[in-house]
């Protein structure tokens, strides 16, 4: 937490992906996952070559793949529903390790699986290499209204301080004896929540204060 | 719970970020009225709120636990069009930053969580404000019910597009019942937590809660004389 800029999932490099200007790896990220959603789900050849061309891409970032693959955890939930789906679908039945599954359920559990650990790899790839900065570059440089793009700053600019303000009042509950276990504990953790949106939206009074005092007018100079 | 890439087909993903862009475009004229010139630095402030209200855990129990979607209390808090751009920002943010959500369901996601719970949040939040009696002892309440309606909607609504777009054919009513269930459940958290937290900024600074800004002015100053 205390790494000055740089986020919880960026990888600092020097690789020739990590100097690609931000826009372009936004636009790819976006290419690349649409093509992926739109490819039939038994066009298997085509789902290799996406696996190989993300491989690449992640092999020339000089990203360690372990530490992309550990990081896929997100879509922990979702890889459940798929598990799920041939149980549950309809249509003409099959026979997987001597269990009767749905076969449309089965194709569309794995095809998930695929399309789903794709798209979360391919954007592990974008968030490891660029930095908040450089995104935010990138995204008003892709015509994304201004206004968005400012809110976006405020945000990660602020991100830590209001999550380290959070981790600061577990750490004072704990060390007052408190630990959560069941719903009878609510009310102190939803204080909590309440004590942390004041203290941010006061804190958003001030920054606001502090750049009219600097002369802000609605636009960040660059 | 982020919708990732690929679990709804093509030509909905785009459907439903055309409906994003339209929705956050309308969001970024309408906040100006919430907030005027202070739009990006305290949307910006709200929006890492709400990311960090997220991370905080709930424990429901039995080694389980579940956090806030924060949708309704957003609304109830800083008015819906900002709550919009809000969480629609921690949606982008989650999506491209730490890749929660694929970037294709980025306009899914906005439908599902930004706009749906923002929506319904306000509206339900609206009318009970209408309908009883105007007690700010109420408000906490109001939000609470608003946060616990927000869910099961936004999970009808996913099972909406699943219906339209779906990639598997489960049967509907299955997974309508399924999701509407379990979203119930998890409403009655979303929905206590919801208004216990108000209830905590109503005691503090009545004034933050935008949903309860309309009884703050037509209340009277009142002066008592000490002892009484």
């Amino acid at each position: 937490m205390g790494a000055g800029h740089g986020h919880k999932l960026h990888f600092h490099g020097h690789s020739p992906i990590h100097r690609a200007p931000a826009h372009l790896k936004v636009l790819a990220l976006l290419a690349f996952a649409i093509v992926v959603v739109a490819t039939p789900r038994d066009a298997h050849p085509l789902f290799v070559a996406y696996a190989v061309v993300l491989a690449v891409v992640i092999g020339v970032s000089r990203v360690p793949p372990t530490y992309l693959l550990k990081r896929t955890v997100v879509e922990l939930p979702f890889v459940v529903f798929a598990v799920l789906l041939p149980f549950v679908a309809t249509g003409p039945r099959t026979e997987v390790l001597g269990v009767a599954v749905s076969e449309h359920g089965l194709e569309a559990g794995i095809a998930l699986l695929v399309k789903g650990t794709l798209g979360v790899l391919a954007s592990l790839t974008l968030a490891a290499t660029t930095e908040p900065q450089d995104l935010l570059l990138g995204l008003e440089r892709l015509r994304v209204p201004q206004q968005l793009v400012q809110i976006m700053a405020f945000m990660v600019r602020y991100l830590d301080v209001v999550t380290d303000e959070m981790h600061r009042m577990r750490i004072a509950r704990e060390s007052r004896g408190f630990s959560a276990r069941d719903p009878r504990h609510w009310p102190v953790l939803a204080k909590s929540a309440g004590a942390l949106f004041i203290r941010s939206y006061e804190r958003g009074e001030r920054v606001h204060l502090a750049m009219l005092s600097r002369g802000y007018t609605g636009r960040l100079p660059r | 719970m982020h919708v990732p890439d690929g679990f709804l087909d093509a030509p909905t993903s785009a459907l439903t970020g055309a409906v994003a862009v339209g929705a956050v475009g309308l969001a970024l004229v309408k906040a100006r009225d919430e907030l005027d010139d202070k739009t990006a630095p305290m949307a910006g402030l709200v929006a890492a709120f709400i990311f960090a209200v997220q991370m905080l855990n709930f424990p429901v129990g039995a080694g389980t636990s579940g956090h806030l979607m924060g949708g309704a209390l957003a609304a109830v808090l800083v008015g819906p069009w900002t709550a919009v751009l809000c969480v629609s920002v921690v949606l982008l943010v989650q999506s491209l930053l730490f890749a929660d959500g694929g970037i294709t369901a980025l306009g899914t996601n906005i439908v599902l969580m930004a706009l749906t719970t923002v929506l319904v949040g306000w509206l339900v939040f609206r009318v009970l404000q209408l309908v009883l009696p105007k007690r700010m002892s109420l408000t906490p309440a109001q939000a609470g019910v608003a946060a616990f309606a927000s869910v099961p909607v936004a999970a009808s609504v996913f099972v909406l597009l699943y219906a339209v777009g779906g990639t598997a054919d489960i049967p509907l009513d299955t997974l309508l019942t399924a999701m509407f269930g379990v979203h119930t459940l998890i409403g009655v958290g979303e929905g206590v937590i919801t208004g216990l937290a108000v209830g905590a900024i109503v005691a503090v600074r009545p004034d933050l809660v935008r949903g309860a800004r309309p009884l703050l002015e037509s209340r009277e100053l009142v002066i008592r004389g000490a002892g009484s």
